[in-house]
């Protein structure tokens, strides 16, 4: 299952991070991005980040799921 | 083998967990089984209410529910709230003014009392609001392990007045298909307040009584020719089962079914389809295009319909019954029936 | 139609103009549900023939491994953790979602730290965790498995099917008698964690397009585009689409994870047959982990079902309405075959999505 989502890092603790995306946020594992700071965004599959993303692109597909909402 | 003296045949199939999800299995269920006891022609019609004849040319609406969430509490209700909403919707969808309400409780040894007691107080207040009262009711309790906490069934009775017709074969060609509002939200709530359930996110259950604003909506037209509440299965299974019933088909649009941001964002986590999503407080109508603007109108104004949208129309008579969903990108494709719950005990 | 949608379409429909029928493998099961979803065939010209792949672990993974992890679960000191789809694919007798509602314990889990951390709670309970997935989840299995070994939580266990996607493409054009597939739609969230030069290697040696692509329906097509434009200019390069996600060395930290805690060996494809090079297995000092071995999993030799078309469409030799069963006898409902089954099977994908866009049933 290649499902995976942007996300914005905004606390790191250790090999953990807190992520958001849209509303919705999750302590996730930034073992395999461990460079990523704070402010970065991630791409995560299966509670993991697995890569750091451009954040103009990540912030760009964030805004549409205010278009499609409400 | 025998159980106490009566002869039943070993091995065989069991009862599933999609047996109960509103799917294909539950249909097969009814239909292959249940309907196999107990057939008649309300029945066989499998409506949420059963229009039953009354005393002097009054019809009664007549519907059943029981109600299993898990968890009890969830954001944005609890079951006493859902149990009272969910047979209110019920009997609201054939036009019925909900009346009188029955309420079967089956309790876990060792449940807290308090608990019972925020149930029964959630229960209550949709009964005020609604104008609706519990009239007779029962009460057993089981040993340790034998429920899972509370399992409530309710029952209510309704009177439809008798110049009013609301049902799926009344949906005509040309008709609009409205929602009074964001949909997957119920079922998203329930599962984010599961223990194993890690995500973070303000959704809460749209549980609420709708025959208010069924009520706003009758008083404006009297070209509204069906309604159904859309709970297990989501607002997929309704319209399929709609277009079914009518024999027609429907053409419904990705880019105008409202869903909130945090929804649509958890459903991409989870690899889940809103459209299959239970809520508890969402009203699909079907009116004639005449009287849409003015029916959506009345339902923007009513408190639980501040997002309503149109998010369709009533094609052709089509003898299969379908619906058409146009994507955001231009696209159609045609909505396939609801398989199987991917998120058990949500009602 | 939005503004870039159809800009694409009509320079996908003018540079396929000018050529032969295109067959375009999509390797991913995310890719083969995105155009199903977004009905992309609906636009194409019908000179593209988008052909699915192998690239749905749980279509893969050999009904063998469902029966040995079903045995494993008959077993009630055993939990089972795994993904939501592995549950319904059906093995020789039984599935694990039949087993769930005789008693087994089976658990869904989002992610497999869920399942570490179950296990390091319940240090009394063996915890099995299906690790089945391509290079984007080995990488989250490997981190586990080091955690665990750091940790000295030993009723932690794999069952490992992890495989790898290129051997698995240099296999099929190596098998490959008529030039069937002309270029590929490669996977956006494996390349995530590769990179693009394993697709450079099978562009230059096979002389095949890879474009790899992200999953919106935009990303698809702008990356039909590119392999179109590729074609029409006669180069043969992996290109990234998908650039801000995917750079071309990859995740160097998520492949030393790989390559720290497994080796790579033959593995087994249902319905295709064993690939050398292409599976994941444990190193020696992680073999403690590993659950085939702990708990002595027997190799055994489960048949197909009959009439059972799902290796010719992994291979992309078929598609699902080839298959005499499709539709009738395997349903989503009653899956015979594993392609209908998961949420990514290429079955599943044509059954809800392109059946009715055709009078094919």
């Amino acid at each position: 299952m290649c499902v995976a989502v942007p996300a914005k890092i905004v606390e790191i603790t250790d090999h953990s991070a807190q992520i958001e995306s849209a509303g919705v946020s999750k302590i996730i594992d930034i073992s395999l991005v461990p460079q990523a700071a704070v402010g970065n965004y991630v791409i995560v599959h299966a509670g993991f980040a697995i890569q750091i993303v451009d954040s103009d692109e990540a912030k760009k597909i964030l805004e549409l799921f205010e278009t499609y909402g409400i | 083998m025998k159980i106490n003296n009566i002869s039943i045949k070993p091995g065989g199939d069991k009862i599933l967990l999609s047996h109960g999800d509103g799917g294909l299995k539950t249909s097969e269920l009814i239909n292959n089984l249940i309907l196999k006891y107990f057939n008649n022609n309300i029945l066989s019609r499998l409506e949420d209410s059963a229009v039953i004849p009354g005393v002097h040319n009054t019809r009664i609406a007549y519907t059943t529910d029981s109600f299993v969430v898990k968890p009890i509490f969830f954001p944005g209700g609890d079951i006493g709230k859902l149990c009272i909403c969910g047979t209110i919707n019920d009997l609201a969808s054939s036009g019925a003014v909900p009346a009188f309400l029955s309420m079967g409780l089956i309790i876990e040894e060792g449940f807290e009392i308090n608990l019972l007691e925020k149930i029964l107080e959630s229960a209550n207040k949709v009964l005020t609001e609604s104008n609706t009262s519990i009239v007779t009711g029962d009460t057993k309790v089981v040993e340790r392990n034998s429920a899972d906490k509370i399992f409530i069934n309710t029952s209510g009775i309704g009177f439809i007045k008798n110049n009013l017709n609301i049902s799926p074969m009344e949906i005509k060609p040309g008709d609009k298909i409205l929602i009074n509002g964001s949909i997957a939200e119920h079922g998203l709530a329930v599962l984010s307040s599961r223990p194993e359930f890690s995500f973070k996110t303000n959704i809460a259950s749209d549980c609420a009584p709708l025959n208010g604003l069924v009520e706003d909506i009758l008083k404006i037209s009297s070209k509204v020719h069906a309604l159904r509440d859309a709970t297990r299965g989501g607002i997929a299974t309704v319209l399929i089962e709609m277009s079914q019933k009518s024999q027609t088909l429907f053409d419904v649009y990705e880019n105008k079914i409202p869903v909130k941001r945090e929804a649509l964002s958890l459903c991409e986590f989870l690899g889940l389809d809103p459209l299959y999503i239970a809520n508890e407080g969402k009203m699909i109508v079907f009116v004639d295009s005449s009287d849409s603007d003015k029916v959506l109108e009345v339902m923007k104004k009513n408190k639980y319909g501040k997002d309503s949208r149109i998010i369709g129309e009533v094609t052709k008579k089509m003898e299969s019954g379908a619906v058409s969903y146009n994507t955001k990108i231009g696209t159609t494709r045609f909505l396939d029936k609801f398989y199987s719950e991917q998120l058990p005990r949500i009602c | 139609m939005e503004y870039k949608i159809s800009n694409l379409v009509s320079e996908i429909n003018k540079i396929s103009a000018g050529l032969p029928q295109i067959n375009i493998m999509e390797v991913c099961g995310t890719h083969t549900m995105a155009i199903g979803k977004n009905s992309l065939r609906q636009i194409l010209p019908a000179s593209i023939n988008l052909i699915s792949g192998p690239g749905c672990p749980v279509c893969v993974t050999p009904a063998s491994d469902i029966d040995n992890i079903i045995e494993l679960s008959d077993d009630h000191k055993n939990y089972i953790f795994s993904f939501g789809d592995m549950l319904k694919v059906p093995g020789s007798k039984s599935s694990l979602y039949e087993k769930r509602s005789d008693g087994a314990n089976i658990k869904i889990c989002y992610s497999p730290a869920d399942a570490l951390e179950f296990a390091a709670n319940n240090p009394r309970i063996n915890v099995i965790f299906i690790a089945i997935g391509f290079e984007t989840t080995a990488p989250l299995t490997a981190v586990l498995v080091k955690r665990a070994f750091q940790n000295n939580n030993s009723n932690f266990f794999i069952y490992n099917t992890h495989k790898l996607v290129p051997p698995a493409i240099e296999f099929l054009l190596d098998s490959e008698s008529e030039n069937n597939i002309q270029a590929f739609l490669c996977p956006g969230h494996v390349c995530a964690v590769i990179g693009s030069t394993p697709f450079e290697l099978i562009a230059r040696k096979y002389q095949k397009p890879c474009v790899i692509s992200g999953f919106s329906p935009e990303d698809i097509l702008e990356s039909i585009h590119m392999i179109l434009r590729q074609i029409e200019d006669r180069r043969a390069l992996a290109q990234i689409q998908y650039s801000w996600v995917v750079k071309q060395d990859g995740n160097q930290n998520a492949l030393k994870y790989i390559y720290e805690v497994f080796e790579t060996g033959p593995s087994s494809w249902r319905g295709i047959g064993v690939i050398e090079g292409s599976g994941l297995d444990l190193k020696n000092e992680f073999k403690d982990f590993d659950a085939k071995k702990w708990f002595a999993i027997k190799d055994r030799n489960v048949p197909e079902p009959k009439s059972c078309s799902c290796g010719d469409i992994l291979q992309g030799k078929k598609k699902p309405f080839d298959c005499v069963l499709f539709g009738k006898k395997c349903t989503p409902d009653k899956p015979v075959g594993p392609c209908m089954v998961s949420s990514e099977g290429t079955c599943a994908a044509y059954y809800r999505y392109e059946i009715h866009n055709t009078n094919k049933l």
